[in-house]
């Protein structure tokens, strides 16, 4: 009936074997159309439409490609079009060559990175050609040069048949009875029961990838008396050294501004506001001079909030945006973070150097589990 | 060349060496068929080429990173080449890195070719899962292979996240400390995953090594064994077809392996390796030395991550800042919901999709021949909406750029995204199925009508009439490859209208609707001149609006509708 029917009931040769050429799409190079002496089409005779019954008395059914383009004339001139991009391809990677050797880098001679680039540019642009040359030629190759066809192949069902099927379940069946694990529940709950611990307890080694997390996240660095410094610089600042209302100043812990575990907790930012700026919820108390100073690390995945607008007031994380109102305890005003980035107790040493009063009174940085 | 029709015979010494192999491996027979494999021609299975060929172009230049990069965070204070960075504390990772671009003559071209190629890698894989989607290859056989290949793309994200984070630079250091924040998110176990992947606080000094084995061994090779067995598969199965003049459900048409597909597709292998590489020349990637080595203490402006990242930045950046404390403790909605439940429900929902239109169309059968978008118009739709809801979260992600760029406040694109990603899928979906209809209809009226040729000719009584052009085998062939409507409605109710017993009760109830649901459409035979309407088209019923229509027939047999001489065959 239909060529699904069919193939179900082929015999296992049968089904693979019978490939025809069914015609190719252009009408001007169809092969059905012009069909030469050389073109023997499927096996003529059992494919309802098979052209030609052109059946050869050698091997019946292998030849299914023709041997030649039906324009010989254009495929000579393809060929030489083909020809020239493969030897532009190999003049290319000679280029490459030329460019690894003559183009030096590093800063021998001036910018480095212009050094650079120009090697990348002669580098890159020469395997570029070598490779779409190639490329381009294989292309005109296949489709110009090579006779056009189309072959029809035939699917075979993905199921099994019902023979092969039953002859898999007894199989298998027979294996487990022989086995005896289907008749001894001791042997194979025991078995079983071990298969568990076995695999688990190797997960057990992993333990020691880090320390436990202890208390660790719920403190940083800051102690009374501890000087801030000036982030990049490190130089400590006195409180008329920072004397600009609107600026905002990156500080890390005198000690620990080489730590970068210590400062992913507790570098800080400190702003100076214009006198009464300042209000609830900011504890005054832990100000100087209408400085005010808060956790840099954002709670919400703990990127640096390292923007600050000076007319509004509002500090900026970049990373998504949450916005903090730095002259109310920078309260959350927009954004993913959960709670308000908190504040350093500061205060000023006998020198006049701004210093930490104590460390922050809640944990910095992102939410965690046992945060509380 | 030979300008005679003789043919070639195999050369001596050649068939002696393939004797030889063959008495070893038994061989000659199952090499045939896959020499003769015969290969679809349709532009959009280029995409999945495209894919396997930017990973090999991966192993080969991240083969040749291997050499020169240092994956410790020992710190060091760099003296090289880049003086602008003398005397600056770093790790190694990005001294190394550095000393790739400056230093290794071709090392800038191997590192923007692996980031370039990463990212074709994933756009690729992007475009491919679409195509397959669209046009229904997934179903079955083919939805094992569906899953190998939403493994593959979750495997690609995390790989290509892993590489980007290795150099240790500000902005990569920054989207890991990210995943750290998120990683602490996680309820109960985020503190202790956090302090074993990290070895401690972030950042610590192990990570960079820890992520360097995982991408340079262990997922590679995991995709490697993905791909493969992808590959086997797609082989085992043969390709799926679009409809066409003589493609069947029971046939794959096409050139074959040896020598068409070999050529083509080896020449596909030069063209992307030959773009990617003038990507590499022309198109900088990551200039890791502009933003500098990694510090907690600082951030670049308008950091964006990897495009495939983006929809996570962007879930992240418009999710409202809920966290609960309870019992001492703290659940971060804001973040774990974000960064892990929603992409967990789009991955999951990708993964199960097969099954999900399976029980909505009750479509158990096999299908080799491919839908037509338009002829699937709810599975289209729910893709659109789909595509809108990642697309809104991709969008969010670069949200203070378009904010920027359009001139409107940063918070109203997060407002406007918020209620976006609800409503957008919504009305997408809904005028996606109008849509796919509409084109139904249109190809309907081509099918009796013929088509417009767009040539006006004056009448003897003179009114224009516009002139059509009835349409030619190939466009029957495409147009009226519409397969039946599910079977199931027709099935749902027997000769009496008694329900079937799987469709009583309210989910049966439920279940019938969604089947009513995805089988709108209309019928487009093709016409019916004697030709081509063969059997499994028997009896077509017709629901009352006359949209819709339920055909009978087997699940694999009625496909071959249009394709004339089958069905004369048969009759
Ligand atoms: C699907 C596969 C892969 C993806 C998506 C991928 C992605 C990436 C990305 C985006 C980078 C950052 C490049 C930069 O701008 O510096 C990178 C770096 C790197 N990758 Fe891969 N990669 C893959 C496979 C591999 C393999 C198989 C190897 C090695 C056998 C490898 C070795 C490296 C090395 C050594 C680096 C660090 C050097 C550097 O950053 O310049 N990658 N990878
Ligand atoms: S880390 Fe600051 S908003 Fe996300």
């Amino acid at each position: 009936m239909s060529d699904n029917d069919r193939d179900l009931e082929n015999t296992p040769e049968e089904r693979h074997a019978p490939h025809r050429v069914i015609g190719t799409p252009p009408p001007a190079h169809g092969l059905l159309t012009e069909a030469g002496p050389g073109e023997r089409a499927g096996r003529g005779g059992t494919e309802p439409h098979s052209p030609g019954e052109a059946e050869g008395p050698e091997t019946p059914e292998l030849h299914e490609l023709p041997t030649d383009p039906p324009d010989l004339k254009a495929a000579k001139s393809w060929e030489r079009v083909a020809a020239a991009l493969f030897l532009i391809s190999a003049l290319a990677s000679a280029g490459f060559v030329a460019a690894y050797v003559g183009l030096e880098i590093g800063n021998k001679n001036g910018n480095v990175v212009d050094a650079t680039l120009r090697s990348n540019l002669g580098l890159g642009s020469a395997m570029a050609l070598a490779f779409l040359a190639i490329g381009v030629g294989m292309v005109i190759w296949v489709r110009y040069i090579m006779p056009p066809v189309e072959l029809t192949e035939e699917r075979h069902p993905m199921a099994s048949n019902p023979e092969d099927r039953s002859a898999f379940a007894q199989t298998l069946i027979e294996g487990a009875e022989t086995s005896q694990i289907t008749k001894r529940p001791l042997l194979r709950r025991t078995l079983i029961a071990a298969t568990v611990p076995v695999a688990l307890a190797p997960l057990v080694i992993l333990r020691d990838m880090g320390p436990l997390p202890g208390t660790s996240l719920r403190h940083t660095v800051w102690k009374k008396g501890m000087r801030l410094l000036v982030y990049a610089s490190n130089q400590p600042i006195t409180a008329a050294d920072f004397d600009s209302a609107g600026g905002m100043i990156t500080v890390v812990p005198e000690g620990y501004q080489d730590n970068d575990e210590q400062l992913a907790k507790a570098t800080a930012i400190i702003i100076k506001m214009e006198p009464g700026q300042l209000q609830a919820p900011t504890n005054l108390n832990w100000t100087v001079d209408n400085i005010v100073a808060y956790s840099k690390i954002c709670t919400h995945v703990g990127c640096p909030a390292a923007l600050y607008e000076q007319t509004t007031q509002h500090i900026l994380c970049p990373c998504h945006q949450s916005t903090f109102d730095a002259s109310r305890g920078a309260t959350v005003l927009f954004g993913p973070a959960p709670r308000p980035l908190p504040q350093l107790p500061i205060t000023t040493n006998a020198q006049g150097y701004l210093v930490a009063q104590s460390d922050f009174h809640e944990p910095v940085g992102p939410s965690f589990w046992e945060r509380g | 060349m030979s300008d005679s029709n003789e043919r070639l015979t195999m050369p001596k010494p050649l068939a002696k060496q393939g004797a030889e192999l063959d008495d070893r491996l038994h061989a000659a027979k199952g090499v045939r068929t896959l020499l003769r494999k015969v290969f679809p021609d349709h532009w959009t299975f280029l995409l999945g080429e495209i894919a396997l060929y930017s990973f090999i172009i991966l192993i080969l230049t991240g083969i040749f990173l291997t050499l020169f990069f240092n994956p410790s965070m020992t710190q060091v204070v760099y003296h090289g080449s880049y003086t602008k960075l003398d005397g600056v504390r770093m790790s190694q990772a990005y001294e190394s890195t550095l000393n790739i671009s400056f230093d290794v003559r071709g090392g800038l071209l191997m590192r923007q070719i692996h980031h370039w190629a990463a990212d074709v890698f994933l756009a690729a894989i992007v475009c491919h899962l679409l195509r397959i989607f669209f046009t229904g290859a997934y179903r079955k056989p083919r939805d094992t292979n569906w899953l190998i290949g939403v493994a593959m793309f979750t495997l690609g994200i995390l790989e290509g996240f892993l590489g980007y984070s290795m150099p240790d630079d500000l902005l990569s250091g920054t989207g890991v400390r990210i995943a750290e924040g998120t990683l602490l998110g996680i309820p109960v176990v985020g503190t202790y995953l956090s302090f074993f992947l990290f070895g401690g606080q972030f950042p610590g000094t192990e990570f960079v090594a820890r992520f360097y084995i995982i991408h340079v061994l262990l997922i590679p090779g995991l995709l490697l064994a993905l791909v493969s067995a992808h590959l086997f598969l797609m082989v085992h199965q043969k390709h799926t077809q679009m409809p066409g003049k003589g493609h069947t459900e029971a046939n794959v048409v096409g050139q074959p392996m040896y020598p068409y597909f070999m050529v083509k597709t080896g020449a596909f292998f030069f063209f992307v390796f030959g773009a990617l590489a003038l990507l590499a020349t022309f198109a900088q990637i990551n200039p890791i030395w502009q933003v500098g080595p990694y510090t907690p203490t600082a951030i670049s402006a308008g950091s964006q991550p990897d495009f495939y990242m983006g929809f996570l930045e962007g879930s992240l950046r418009m999710f409202p800042s809920w966290t609960w404390d309870i019992g001492g403790h703290t659940v971060s909605w804001d973040v774990f919901v974000p960064a892990l439940v929603v992409p967990g429900i789009i991955f999951t929902g990708l993964g199960l999709w097969p099954m999900l239109e399976r029980w909505a169309t009750g479509d158990r059968g096999y299908h080799h021949v491919n839908d037509r978008p338009r002829n699937a118009p709810t599975r289209t739709a729910f893709g659109m909406a789909g595509v809108t809801i990642y697309g809104v979260l991709w969008l969010e992600g670069a949200n203070d750029i378009i904010a920027d760029h359009l001139q409107i406040p940063l918070y109203l694109t997060t407002e406007i995204a918020r209620w976006a990603v609800f409503v957008g899928p919504v009305i997408v979906f809904w005028a996606t199925r109008r849509i796919c209809l509409g084109l139904q209809r249109r190809d309907a009226s081509m099918l009796t009508h013929g088509v417009e040729t767009g040539i006006i000719v004056q009448q003897p009584n003179g009114g224009f009439v516009e002139l059509e052009r009835p349409l030619n085998e190939e466009e029957i062939a495409l147009i009226s490859a519409k397969p039946p409507a599910p079977l199931s409605i027709a099935r749902a109710v027997d000769e009496n209208g008694v329900p079937e017993p799987a469709l009583r009760g309210v989910r049966g109830k439920i279940q019938a609707r969604v089947h009513e649901v995805f089988a709108e459409g209309i019928s487009l035979a093709p016409p019916a001149n004697g030709h081509g309407n063969g059997h499994g088209n028997g009896h077509a019923v017709t629901e009352g609006d006359g949209e819709r229509a339920a055909v009978g027939g087997g699940p694999a047999g009625p496909a071959e509708v249009g394709e004339g001489q089958a069905g004369e065959e048969g009759e």
